[in-house]
């Protein structure tokens, strides 16, 4: 008990004091997850919204194919992109392995199905309110598209915020692709579980507190913006 | 509302409609329209000529609402076919006609987005946008909406901005399903201020109401439907004085039951 109390202290104390080792890996952790997150919203929103709009032979296992990967296992990802990156892989030439790029890969093939999927079931719930008004406007589902991702972009927020948390939170992939190489790939969550193997509970302690705050903190700005923007808006 | 003389930013913007030939008449060649297993509309056919306001009259369930979308192109005929008789090959009718349904459906955007919106997918340029949106709102009556969330209007103003919607792109026919149906008689007053503006300018109205007074104050012509079928399509006076089917006759006496 004494030494969770004492590992409290410390943590707290790493994190007024601004420590630097605790304030680089904070650093590369939201430069990583922020990034996947963004490649994660340029590929998943279109994609998503095409299988709301487009009606084509195979949509529906597609469709469930895309639902199914919100649950792919990190470390099987981190395999994947492992074998695709290293020398003998085909993507090998690009030396990503063990460098930050590799884990934002990574990241960013955990987030992708999460931000598609939740994205179709957003905008096909908007196009079935919109359907008759924009194709007798002359809006085809191309066309129409970017329009229903503007107006959607209140509650598209809840999704990219859920594939936020799934990056910041995930370990198995980017330890696998990263290594979790001290000042080059460490992130919160591998020097959590290093920190912890080694014993150090004050610098994990840390952290997790750091994690955790940033999570809630970008959760509460968000819910509240959100909030705010759907009185006046929906 | 501001019934003002066109203003020329909205002539300009008109989409030359002036210039090209008209795409009436419409021709619904013997169209049915199944759904569930159920055949909603029922071998129906009639031609739409340039000029007269035309009611599309029934009960509840008769298949006006599903005349008028086949009609717009917004559902396909089972069987038959829908022809716009003076357009030409290369052009999408779709573009020069509009329609406004009983419950506006309107973006998460601004009074002025969202004409601004309708003007973009009918090619406006962005330059002419502006213009074009200004006038339109001052001619419903709506300019200090302008930046306000079109969501927050009341049911009158979010109907009048779905006309105003529909007059920013100048549509040659102008659909309208029952668009005073939830509307209190101030309002209703006003949108059937638009719609007449509208069709003096030269947009052919196609409309669907119950409200029986409103089709003896506006209509020129008549189209009554009953189970699916037309019954009549007759000069509104005739209609409304001497109804040829029997059906006709007791929807008037307020005795036809669905």
């Amino acid at each position: 008990m004494t030494d969770i109390s004492e590992a409290f202290v410390t943590a707290l104390h790493l994190l007024v004091s601004f420590d630097p080792n605790l304030i680089e890996i904070v650093g590369l952790s939201l430069r990583v997850s922020l990034s996947a997150v963004a490649l994660a919203v340029l590929i998943g929103l279109p994609v998503g919204a095409a299988l709301a709009l487009f009606k084509f032979p195979g949509k529906n296992a597609i469709v469930v194919f895309v639902n199914a990967l919100m649950g792919l296992p990190p470390v099987v990802v981190g395999l994947v992109v492992y074998l695709m990156l290293s020398r003998a892989g085909p993507l090998g030439v690009f030396g990503l392995l063990f460098t930050p790029g590799a884990m934002i890969a990574a990241q960013a093939i955990l987030v992708t199905p999460i931000v598609a999927a939740l994205t179709r079931q957003v905008v096909a719930d908007l196009w079935v309110e919109y359907s008759e008004q924009m194709r007798s406007m002359g809006a085809g589902p191309v066309s129409a598209i970017p329009a229903l991702l503007y107006d959607a972009r209140f509650t598209l927020v809840t999704a990219i915020l859920a594939g936020f948390g799934r990056a910041s939170a995930e370990v198995g992939a980017v330890m696998i692709v990263g290594g979790n190489i001290d000042h080059v790939t460490r992130v919160m969550t591998t020097a959590i579980a290093l920190e912890v193997s080694k014993g150090d509970l004050a610098l994990a302690l840390g952290l997790g507190i750091v994690l955790i705050t940033i999570s809630l903190g970008i959760n509460a700005a968000t819910y509240t913006v959100k909030q705010r923007a759907e009185a006046v808006w929906t | 509302m501001n019934d003002a003389t066109p203003r020329a930013t909205t002539a300009d913007a008109s989409m030359s409609r002036t210039a090209r030939a008209s795409i009436m008449p419409l021709r619904v060649e013997d169209v049915s329209f199944d759904a569930g297993g159920k055949r909603l509309v029922d071998h129906v056919s009639f031609e739409l000529a340039a000029g007269p306001r035309t009611f599309i009259l029934g009960p509840n369930g008769a298949g006006k609402s599903l005349t008028l979308r086949l009609c717009h192109g917004l559902l396909t005929p089972s069987t038959g076919r829908v022809v716009w008789e003076g357009a030409s090959p290369n052009e999408d009718p779709l573009k020069r006609q509009a329609m406004v349904f009983q419950r506006p459906v309107l973006l998460r955007r601004t009074v002025a987005q969202n004409i601004d919106y309708a003007l973009k997918l009918h090619n406006v340029p962005p330059a002419d946008r502006p213009g074009v949106v200004d006038d339109v709102l001052n001619r419903t009556g709506l300019a200090r909406f302008a930046k306000s969330p079109a969501r927050h209007l009341s049911g009158g103003e979010q109907q009048k901005l779905a006309l105003a919607r529909a007059w920013a792109t100048k549509p040659e026919v102008l659909f309208l399903d029952e668009p005073t149906a939830s509307l209190d008689p101030a309002a209703t007053h006003a949108v059937e201020n638009i719609i007449d503006t509208m069709h003096g300018e030269g947009t052919r109205i196609v409309m669907t109401t119950h409200d029986l007074a409103q089709a003896k104050r506006h209509a020129d012509e008549v189209i009554f439907i009953y189970a699916g079928r037309v019954l009549e399509k007759t000069p509104a006076d005739e209609f409304f004085s001497s109804p040829r089917s029997g059906e006709a006759a007791a929807f008037l006496e307020g005795e036809l039951r669905w």
